[in-house]
């Protein structure tokens, strides 16, 4: 895929503070000339599982070009591939999917100074050189503009069904061999099985489930990570929805926020955010405003 | 061996003042032992230290940092690319007396360990819950932790379950200017950027780990192994790309070449067909129902390319057996040649046919035996060179028949490592996978974390993509 045209679009004038866009669907619009990473499948291999895309490429169009061949993504829905990898969330499938920062096998950007750089490689292992590209997933748009991506595919399960339980959760849980999600919101748990369809039925015979068509309705207010041997402090947050065993709890729109059960990083880590930053980005050209602390 | 120069003499008199002297060696037999690991390389180490907890790694390396002397980590030493090599009298930093399981927490399947615990053991340790560490290396015997999160490392397992990286949710790091931070945490999105990712697979040169937080896997309940036998090797390679575009990702898809059949049996003596031109060795695992319907589709497609037999595992017995025809590979070198070069790079599935018969032409031209033994499932190549290296001019032969493997992989598609890593061996020949603006984009991550190129130099990037670092080759470095 040619990344001139966006390599131009980043190198031209004025030489301003630059939004990398996708459809605008995960984050605020913040201040700064929109670039549009490249749209479009340039190469899909079942027999490979690799897809090779634009990093603008809607979402949807990925999901569907790879069930065509029997096979998905582990990205989730909306917006598009660049926007899904910029913001790093995975959707409530991760506790059997992986996060998506394991889906990304190669990545070419381009950077602030309007530099092509490719990281990592279009095989499904590879361990050549620093894995710069787990170091973009979740980046916010303030190392680089993402240009073109190369994901990783898998089959689709025979089955996948969601269930429902009233048991308490680490009773649950302990019942189960690999779900590919529980979700708890303080009083029920749904849960996601997947796999042959004769399996999914004994699981659920000796977990005691009941099937559902869906899983919840997620809260919009926003999400806290937690360790997830945390769940019990989740209780008592107002309407939440934890996903066990990942730690992933989408919350209400809180009115205080100064008891939130969150994590803090360190002073240090930070320092080493900043220098990362400082070094991808000198001029502060990308998304200047997004402060990677959620501060 | 010469002594060591004044700077490196403070570091130690400063350090043995702090820690006494058992934790700080210079006996000329600790400093030559560990002046290597597993690759032909030979290096130079200028004192051996031996921390037994955290406090000790920043008293090591903030001294570095003071004195400005390098130093390189290394767990059992069983890498193959010279990553743990120390260059120029560097201080070496052996961790494997912080060897403890720090906490199991079965409930949510993780553990902490200390970076000296070796792979196999902390599967042992946890086996009671029903669970283990996924990544499981061929020398997952003797390997560490602490290695395993510096390379990366892979495994036949990794095929479905993924390498290391995917099983690491956190790492404690004394960084090298000798500050301790948490990358990553036990929560799944922390705030920033994921360094825990970065510095997994960094070979050392980001710092040093001190204790990693891995995720356990579950046991699968049910298990089948089958070994199919193929008359030629182009079959078996055939038949892997078949099963993966069946839709199959088997838990383990594993091939061995008919020198290498031979070399096994020879070993071993537990029946394999002395006549094969390839051997496949299959694993599914997983739930019954999903298994038998795995393997039931593995054999179809098994057959329609040509498999002459297909040898199921009948009990865990016989399932071991198969195993450790396919883990007895390098020690049943040994019957062919006394020496071997084990080689490292990955090619896409589609690929696999092609590149082999590559191999197979390069050892002819270059007048040696090669023998392949490998992870099929993922592309992941393990030619091995065998050869006596008393013959005169082999070695130059093996390396340079190296160099060829590694340019055909890439050329085909692929990449350099798949999971040995880069270190000395493969640093230049970074430039066939990357341009100067990916390596300097590295070189960038690296000056974030070691402005002054003191953890692990000489490794990864070649020269002229790296910061400050200078391009001293240790002696043995053939490429």
């Amino acid at each position: 895929m040619d990344l001139r045209p966006l390599i131009g679009a980043v190198l031209e004038p004025p030489h301003d503070v630059l939004q990398p866009t996708g459809r605008g669907t995960r984050s605020s619009t913040g201040a700064g000339r929109r670039v549009v990473a490249p749209s479009g499948i340039v190469e899909f291999e079942p027999a490979e599982m690799t897809l090779r895309c634009g990093a603008g490429t809607p979402l949807e169009e990925v999901h569907a070009a790879v069930a065509e061949r029997n096979q998905e993504v582990a990205l989730p829905h909306g917006g598009t591939v660049g926007g899904a990898l910029a913001v790093g969330h995975s959707d409530v499938l991760r506790r059997g999917r992986g996060p998506i920062r394991d889906t990304v096998l190669q990545v070419r950007f381009v950077t602030a100074a309007g530099t092509e750089v490719k990281a990592g490689g279009p095989t499904v292992k590879n361990v050549s050189g620093f894995d710069l590209c787990r170091l973009l997933v979740g980046s916010h748009g303030t190392l680089c503009v993402l240009g073109e991506v190369i994901l990783r595919t898998r089959p689709r399960p025979m089955c996948r069904r969601w269930f429902r339980s009233e048991a308490p959760p680490e009773v649950l849980t302990a019942r189960l061999l690999r779900p590919v999600s529980v979700l708890w919101d303080g009083e029920s748990c749904w849960v996601c099985l997947e796999g042959h369809p004769d399996d999914v039925a004994d699981e659920c015979r000796r977990a005691s489930l009941a099937e559902v068509a869906d899983p919840p309705e997620l809260p919009g207010g926003g999400r806290w990570s937690v360790a997830p041997s945390r769940w019990p402090e989740v209780a008592g947050t107002g309407r939440f929805v934890m996903e066990l065993g990942v730690g992933v709890v989408h919350h209400e729109r809180r009115a205080d926020p100064s008891r939130d059960p969150v994590t803090t990083s360190s002073v240090r880590v930070r320092a080493l955010n900043d220098r990362i930053r400082q070094h991808f980005d000198p001029h502060r050209r990308l998304n200047p405003h997004v402060d990677l602390f959620g501060g | 061996m010469a002594s060591p120069p004044l700077v490196m003499m403070q570091v130690i008199d400063e350090l043995r003042r702090h820690l006494g002297p058992d934790k700080v060696r210079t006996a000329s037999s600790e400093v030559s032992l560990y002046a290597r690991d597993a690759s032909t390389f030979q290096g130079e180490a200028g004192v051996v230290c031996f921390p037994t907890e955290r406090d000790d790694v920043v008293a090591m390396v903030s001294a570095c940092h003071r004195h400005g002397v390098p130093f390189v980590a290394r767990g059992s030493g069983t890498g193959l690319t010279g990553g743990a090599v120390p260059v120029d009298g560097a201080m070496v930093i052996v961790m494997t007396k912080m060897n403890s399981v720090l906490s199991v927490d079965p409930g949510e399947r993780l553990a902490w360990v200390q970076p000296g615990v070796l792979n196999l053991d902390l599967s042992r340790a946890v086996a009671e819950y029903g669970l283990h560490f996924a990544p499981d290396p061929s020398s997952q015997q003797s390997c560490t932790l602490g290695g395993n999160v510096a390379n990366n490392s892979g495994g036949p397992h990794c095929l479905a379950e993924g390498v290391t990286s995917a099983h690491v949710h956190a790492i404690e790091v004394v960084l090298p200017d000798g500050e301790c931070v948490v990358l990553g945490g036990e929560d799944p999105e922390p705030d920033g950027y994921d360094l825990r990712g970065v510095f997994i697979g960094s070979e050392g040169m980001l710092g040093i780990a001190t204790a990693v937080c891995v995720r356990l896997t579950p046991d699968p309940p049910t298990v089948r192994t089958l070994l199919a036998d193929f008359g030629d090797v182009r079959q078996g390679a055939d038949a892997v790309s078949a099963i993966i575009a069946a839709g199959v990702v088997p838990a383990a898809l594993e091939m061995m070449d008919a020198l290498c059949v031979r070399a096994v049996e020879a070993f071993l003596g537990i029946g394999l067909p002395l006549d094969a031109g390839a051997l496949l060795l299959v694993e599914v695992d997983g739930a019954p129902a999903g298994v038998a319907a795995q393997a039931a589709r593995v054999e179809e497609v098994l057959r329609t390319h040509g498999a002459r037999s297909i040898r199921v595992a009948a009990d865990d017995a016989e399932r071991a057996l198969l195993w450790k025809a396919r883990k007895s590979a390098f020690g049943a070198v040994a019957r062919i040649q006394p020496n071997y070069y084990l080689h490292d790079t990955v090619v896409p599935r589609r690929s696999l046919t092609g590149v082999l018969s590559q191999v197979y032409e390069i050892a002819q031209r270059h007048d040696l035996q090669v023998m392949n033994v490998f992870h099929a499932g993922d592309g992941n190549l393990h030619p091995i060179l065998v050869f006596d290296k008393r013959a005169p001019g082999v070695m130059d032969r093996v390396h340079a028949a190296g160099t060829e493997i590694v340019t055909a992989s890439v050329e085909a598609g692929g990449v350099l490592s798949g999971e040995h890593g880069i270190g000395v061996e493969k640093r230049d020949l970074m430039p066939l996978m990357f341009g100067p603006d990916d390596l300097a984009a590295q070189a960038l991550l690296r000056d974030v974390f070691d402005p002054d190129g003191l953890a692990n130099p000489t490794k990864v990037l070649p020269t002229g993509s790296r910061c400050g670092d200078l391009g001293h080759q240790p002696e043995g470095t053939w490429i």
